[in-house]
């Protein structure tokens, strides 16, 4: 019987104990899956998150999942992205306190607001409480 | 003491020879070069802030139809438009939301669209859809009206903003244990966050505390084309309290201006949503102020570090009209992204945006400096202390 592939993104987020095991690494090796990440992100309380892309074996992808979660670690697809219309962003800052991913910061020099892709946990926080609608989430 | 006169300033305007600086700028000139020097040097200081003004709205002059109608209500994009005012005159303001906004039903409300946005479309030369009814009489027998309009059609459009440019302004926490919706944006609760929203050194009643120069007539930037102080702005309160340089430690003086839309520039004019409190307009305005007397330099010198507002909770005190300070504290502070409020350190947003009040700034400097804007020498200053003008909360009193 031949085999079906998928490809997969996925947020996975896993508590402090688990920040120093080679989880990653066991999916790859155990489960034969091959591996893109996309973000990778330690919060300020030491919790680590990945969005990445699976891709392999629909039997081995379901089972690499099961070893995540009993491992504790949380799972969840990846449906969406938060992105920053440049155009319509004013610099204001409203959205920094709340962005609990550091992807908004102040620039010192510029007093502008930098938006780091890359940080991005697509949360949302910012989305309602940018004033002028400049954080969009994309599907 | 050195003195100079608009006039002679708008001489070196025209000429292309008027030194100009922003109010940032000013600040190492002063300092390297000393009060004297710097005052034969630099003719004009220019200022700038960028955020939500809530007391904004544009007259609109749509032109009559045929047969003719005398508007008694009015909507642009769904937005109530007011209608009462002569026969075609509207006014549309920017916190007003369609009618049939969910609002605070499902709480906080989302508040995507408003009077602001729709003023934000027509700058931006889109088409607005206007709407109107009407009782029909002998001269203006229609009664229903529904049509496209756009900027460039309309006969006037000029922004009227009853309270602009607020000389400082609180510092918003909350001590409560829920996330609080206000016009200070989202606040965390335990103090999670401290909002803010002036541009401090850059901004324009910052510079010039005691509207030395500020009055009917000054010619300033708005929405990125030009634009007049027209009066104070309501609730104006020039008897706040005040530091030593003169600077109000709370909310003080406000403009009333005003400026043709047509002029106007959708980058400088957005239509905002707070989250849980309403819509609103991020107004671009800028004012020139010219180095009349050491005074005068003295005042456009100040920097964050001498500019302080008052940290207050909007949870309870502010709704209730209690009044407290959780503490003063600097702009440098605020700026530096953490205050201490009650022994806890306290992450701080601004809702207005610093970056932009510096183009601005830099935006109106340039426009003196190549002549095509010159001074307006105000025919009457706005009312400053000694007027004993104050802000009076509501008296209520029973109706009979
Ligand atoms: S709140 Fe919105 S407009 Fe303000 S800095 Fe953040 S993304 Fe930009
Ligand atoms: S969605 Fe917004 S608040 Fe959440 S991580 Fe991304 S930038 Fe930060």
């Amino acid at each position: 019987m031949a085999k079906t592939g998928v490809t997969k993104r996925i947020v996975i987020r896993f508590p402090k104990r688990l920040v120093e095991e080679p989880i990653v690494y066991r999916l790859i090796k155990d489960f034969d899956l091959v591996m893109n990440i996309l973000k990778a992100y330690v919060t300020p309380n030491e919790e680590g998150l990945l969005v990445m892309e699976l891709q392999g074996d629909a039997d081995k992808f379901e089972e690499g999942i099961r070893y995540l979660k009993d491992k504790g670690v949380l799972v969840e697809p990846l449906s969406k992205d938060v992105k920053r219309n440049e155009d319509r962003c004013t610099h204001c800052g409203a959205c920094v306190v709340l962005c609990p991913a550091s992807a908004l910061v102040v620039d010192k020099d510029t007093s502008k607001i930098i938006f780091s892709d890359e940080k991005c946990i697509a949360c949302e926080l910012c989305v309602p409480a940018c004033p002028v609608g400049a954080m969009e989430v994309h599907f | 003491m050195a003195t100079k006169t608009y006039e002679e300033i708008n001489q070196k305007i025209k000429k292309g020879e008027a030194v100009v600086v922003t109010a940032e700028e000013i600040i190492d000139i002063v300092k390297e070069k000393g009060v004297k020097q710097t005052l034969k040097d630099v003719d004009v200081v220019t200022t700038g802030t960028f955020g939500p003004m809530c007391s904004s709205g544009a007259i609109l002059n749509i032109g009559h139809s045929n047969p003719k109608i005398k508007i008694q209500k009015a909507w642009l994009n769904d937005v109530n438009a007011y209608a009462g005012l002569a026969a075609v005159d509207l006014y549309i303001g920017v916190t007003e939301v369609p009618d049939d906004d969910p609002l605070n039903k499902v709480h906080p409300g989302a508040f995507r669209y408003g009077g602001g946005h729709v003023i934000e479309d027509l700058v931006a030369g889109k088409d607005v859809k206007l709407r109107a009814i009407s009782y029909g009489t002998d001269c203006y027998p229609r009664r229903k009206l529904e049509t496209l309009i756009n900027l460039k059609d309309l006969n006037e459009a000029f922004l009227f903003n009853p309270r602009n440019a607020y000389q400082n302004y609180n510092c918003a926490v909350n001590l409560s244990n829920r996330v609080i919706y206000t016009y200070m944006g989202v606040i965390k609760p335990h103090l999670g966050n401290a909002n803010y929203s002036t541009s401090g050194q850059l901004s324009p009643l910052l510079n010039d505390p005691l509207y030395k120069t500020i009055g009917i007539g000054t010619r300033i930037f708005l929405g990125g084309g030009v634009g007049y102080v027209v009066w104070n702005g309501t609730q104006h309160n020039p008897t706040a309290k005040r530091g030593e340089n003169g600077v109000p430690k709370g909310g003080a003086g406000t403009l009333s201006v005003v400026g043709d839309l047509k002029q106007m520039k959708p980058e400088w004019l957005v239509g905002a949503s707070f989250v849980g409190y309403g819509a609103t307009l991020t107004v671009g305005l800028g004012i020139p102020i010219p180095l009349l007397s050491e005074e005068i330099l003295e005042y456009v010198s100040v920097t964050d570090k001498e500019i302080f507002t008052q940290v207050i909770d909007y949870s309870e005190d502010y709704p209730n009209g209690i009044v407290r300070s959780l503490g003063e504290i600097s702009y440098a502070q605020l700026r530096s992204g953490e205050i201490e409020v009650n022994g806890k350190k306290v992450p701080t947003a601004s809702l207005s945006s610093y970056s932009k009040a510096r183009e601005i700034a830099l935006e109106l400097k340039s426009w003196i400096k190549e002549g095509k804007f010159e001074l307006g020498e105000p025919v009457e200053l706005i009312p400053g202390p000694e007027s004993g003008l104050s802000f009076k909360p509501l008296k209520e009193r029973a109706v009979e």
